[in-house]
């Protein structure tokens, strides 16, 4: 089970002054179970490729497939059907989730998808406190609280949470971490990690931030200008730097840190994703391991 | 008498409200004319809140907040400090208003009944500074978000601005527009002499300050240079703040025995220092060999 994008082209507003196409011919395997990162600068099209993610945008050729439907699948009734229930497996989190809470307790927030897909009032309960466990909001004490008065990085896991309760199969998380501080990102990280491990929830994430997707991801998709250039491990994908100086990213923090070791003389094995590697791998140059 | 004077400020949110909330309690701070101060803290610790009582959009609930000398809490002086503090908040367009940039950058001068020509001296010079000159004819809503930045930074220097108060300029922008706008407030401490107070959670941010103030809880709990700030990762750890990656590897290196010298924060420090411990084991290792 996976989703496919095949053959994916994408034009914003063709046959006007202002066309502009954003994907060019994406081809890609997105494997259930899998955690998988997606980067690229400002304008290289991840944002549009995550809005195909659950059909929210129609290609303007190709098509994408999710468990082998097509989200956009046209004619019989059955095929209409079979999308709208593709589409449902998809859960998106968008930049800044927390801008979308309306609501007036947190409970009702997370409610509202639920209550959207016609489920009785028990089962939406149960799934909202089942998500706000997910998440690491306790029940008891946050469900009647307003979302507006608590801290960004919990208001935050609300909106997660309401995606959550809608049960989606593939998650999408568009910079999960942006504008939180290190101690509500690493908390909101260690939680999906968690969904993922646990549930077996498929992760699809964009970061900018390569210690990030170097320490979560086990597949990496640097884009470039509407094309995937690489979609690899990111033990690979970080070691191609000729791809990274093309899409315009840096490798992590370590992996420059151990280059710059090298450079000095100190014969250090510069492939690590994580600051224990590094630590392993200049223990070993240094002749202490 | 420095520039911006904090004495003993507190704010609280809702006042004599059931959600009553203390954001800022006693802070005490100082900042010179020309300084460039960093704040960090982790998200609630009030620095917007401290943000927004350098030019008077907050008053203190208790204290004095003086900037070159007037009283935020005089209602005549408020416009004047305003016109010598510029803000730019963390999403560009909460604060860009017009469908042209040049409109936008024009719109301070306007209100305050400058001649048309001086105005289009000043955004002129504004554009320049912040180096978008090509885009003075864009519509904002076409730019990037590092670009949309500095037009809001040159709308705070059209008002002939000494100062430029940042509230996470950058939380929203990528890398590249990240570099732009920090290359940019540089460049105007550096050239133009202007105090600079930039809130930010990035550390590779804050490092090019001359001064770091950290808060927590509403209060100033560790103040230094970057070099006294970052060279502690424990302490910053318990601020809830992230150690740069070279005092974190340092610290975990001491940990298991090796001799690096105390305050290393640059990467180029930590391969200096193990460059030379690496040489010195070398020589001596050569030294057992042929004796």
């Amino acid at each position: 089970m996976s989703i496919e994008f095949k053959n994916i082209t994408y034009t914003y507003m063709p046959g006007t002054p202002f066309e502009r196409t954003a994907l060019r011919d994406v081809n890609l395997v997105i494997r259930e179970g899998s955690f998988t990162a997606i980067a690229g600068h400002t304008g290289s099209g991840k944002s549009t490729l995550l809005q195909h993610l659950n059909g929210l945008m129609s290609p303007s050729a190709g098509q994408v497939l999710v468990d082998g439907v097509d989200l956009n699948g046209r004619g019989s009734r059955e095929a209409k059907r079979a999308a709208m229930e593709a589409r449902h497996k998809v859960g998106m989190v968008f930049q800044y989730a927390e801008h979308q809470l309306f609501e007036e307790t947190v409970f009702a927030d997370i409610a509202f998808g639920p209550r959207n897909l016609g489920l009785g009032e028990e089962e939406i309960a149960g799934r909202v406190q089942e998500a706000m466990g997910w998440v690491g909001l306790d029940y008891e004490k946050f469900k009647d609280a307003s979302p507006f008065q608590l801290s960004g990085g919990q208001m935050r896991r609300v909106a997660i949470a309401g995606i959550l309760a809608l049960h989606p199969k593939y998650l999408v998380l568009d910079e999960p971490t942006a504008g939180l501080d290190a101690a509500g990102k690493e908390k909101l990280i260690k939680e999906i990690v968690q969904l993922h491990r646990k549930k077996k929830m498929t992760m699809i994430f964009v970061s900018h931030n390569m210690d990030d997707i170097a320490c979560l991801a086990d597949k990496v998709i640097f884009m470039e200008q509407g094309r995937v250039l690489l979609h690899d491990t990111p033990e690979k994908a970080f070691r191609a730097k000729e791809i990274l100086r093309e899409a315009g990213l840096c490798p992590p923090q370590i992996c420059s840190f151990l280059e710059e070791l090298k450079a000095a003389g100190v014969p250090v094995d510069t492939n690590a994703l994580t600051v224990e590697q590094g630590i392993e791998n200049i223990m070993e140059a240094m002749g202490r391991a | 008498m420095s520039f911006i004077e904090l004495e003993n400020v507190s704010h609280s949110y809702h006042r004599g409200q059931e959600h009553e909330f203390s954001a800022l309690r006693g802070v005490s701070l100082s900042i010179s004319q020309g300084e460039f101060v960093a704040v960090l803290g982790a998200n609630g610790s009030g620095k917007s809140t401290l943000a927004k009582h350098l030019n008077a959009l907050l008053l203190p609930t208790e204290g004095r907040c003086l900037v070159a000398g007037m009283d935020t809490a005089d209602m005549e002086a408020a416009w004047k400090i305003r016109q010598q503090v510029g803000m730019v908040f963390q999403n560009p367009d909460n604060q860009i208003i017009a469908a042209v940039v040049e409109d936008d950058i024009a719109f301070g001068p306007e209100n305050l009944g400058i001649p048309p020509e001086e105005i289009r001296h000043r955004v002129d010079e504004a554009l320049e500074t912040v180096h978008m000159e090509k885009y003075r004819t864009f519509a904002p809503h076409l730019l990037s978000g590092g670009q949309k930045q500095r037009i809001a930074i040159a709308g705070a220097l059209a008002m002939e601005t000494n100062c430029l108060v940042l509230d996470e300029p950058t939380a929203m922008l990528d890398p590249q527009g990240r570099a732009e706008v920090l290359s940019t407030v540089e460049r105007l401490h550096r050239e133009k002499g202007i105090t600079v107070v930039y809130i930010t959670h990035f550390m590779e941010e804050a490092a090019a300050a001359d001064r770091i103030v950290v808060m927590e809880k509403g209060r100033i709990v560790g103040e230094g240079t970057p070099r006294e700030i970052f060279a502690r990762p424990d302490r910053l750890r318990k601020w809830n703040l992230d150690a740069p990656l070279a005092a974190e590897l340092a610290a975990k290196l001491r940990e298991r025995g090796f001799r690096l010298p105390e305050g290393i924060y640059e990467n180029k420090e930590l391969v200096g220092a193990l460059a030379h411990l690496a040489s010195g084991r070398k020589a001596m290792a050569g030294e057992q060999r042929c004796p």
